[in-house]
């Protein structure tokens, strides 16, 4: 299985280097960007075939190293 | 006083603290490769500053699941002195020793230079040598030196005065000015419960020789080298 880890910021945790992303934007002339977060996507190939089995190991992997949940927040999507 | 410097993939400070720990207390400190399990007879655990595993995913992450820190949570758990600086203290609230995250500096800058220390409490094994709401210097160099907390974590570590070194000018203000990373409440550098545990982001062994511009750091380690061998 495939499993995709969304790695955010929390809501309300200083995101600068989004913010530097929305001023680049304005300067690029690209108007009506009201906030922009940027995170990161972490792409997992799993040797594990069932789907609710791949998920609950991604979702432990996130916990322990690929996020850091005092900061960030993390959405696990698995596909076959 | 035993103590023992833990070297990371990526650290690159590790000499200077040896240089520091060795002027303060006479004796040259282990040497520990990040796959060593075994610290029984230090007192003493340093994670010194650098890059360890390239800063990947978040600075410190790596390391704190590595084998020697495995050891050092164990040792910190007896009661053990544990120094973590800049990716020492980086590594050190990765692997739960102390709370809150070091995300990227405000500014989104590199800062590197001098800055000045608030010492909050003078009553513990780090900051014996200096005195409450003394100001020293120290040199900050890092890119994630923004100390971040809820604000539940935040009111408990000052209530509990755990919070070990704000950021201020030199003449003591603490200030936005002075606070240049924008660490919440301007927090350089915080202990564990038992203040056993200190992490802080600026580097105070870079000031132990007045060759090198000063000895603002030297009360530091002095007070380490006073601890019961």
């Amino acid at each position: 299985m495939k499993a995709t880890v969304t790695v955010m910021p929390k809501d309300g945790v200083l995101d600068p280097q989004g913010k530097a992303i929305g001023h680049a934007l304005a300067g690029l002339g690209f108007s009506g960007v009201a906030e922009v977060r940027a995170g990161k996507v972490i792409v997992l190939d799993l040797a594990e075939l069932d789907a609710d089995r791949a998920r609950a190991q991604a979702e432990a992997m996130a916990r322990r190293l690929l996020a850091n949940t005092v900061i960030e927040s993390f959405r696990v999507q698995v596909e076959g | 006083m035993r103590a023992g410097i833990v070297i990371f993939p990526g650290t690159n400070r590790e000499r200077d603290m040896a240089i520091a720990l060795r002027r303060s207390t006479g004796h040259a400190p282990r040497m520990i490769w990040h796959r060593e399990t075994e610290l029984l007879d230090l007192d003493l655990v340093v994670l010194p500053g650098g890059f360890s595993h390239g800063d990947y995913l978040r600075c410190g992450a790596m390391a704190a699941h590595s084998p020697a820190m495995s050891a050092v949570k164990k040792f910190a758990a007896r009661g053990g002195y544990v120094l973590g600086v800049c990716n020492g203290f980086q590594i050190l609230t990765e692997a739960g020793l102390l709370p809150g995250a070091l995300l990227r500096n405000a500014s989104l800058r590199f800062l590197a230079g001098d800055c000045h220390l608030r010492v909050e409490r003078s009553d513990t094994a780090f900051t014996g040598h200096y005195q409450r709401g003394e100001v020293f210097r120290a040199v900050m160099a890092h890119g994630d030196g923004n100390f971040f907390a809820d604000d539940a974590t935040l009111d408990r570590l000052e209530g509990d005065g755990l919070v070990a070194f704000r950021y201020a000018t030199p003449s003591g203000e603490v200030s936005e000015a002075a606070n240049r990373n924008g660490s919440a409440r301007h927090i350089a550098g915080i202990f564990s419960p038992n203040r056993r545990v200190l992490g802080l982001m600026p580097h105070p062994e870079n000031f132990v020789d007045p060759l090198l511009g000063g000895e603002d750091g030297k009360p530091l380690f002095d007070s380490l080298a006073a601890l019961a061998a």
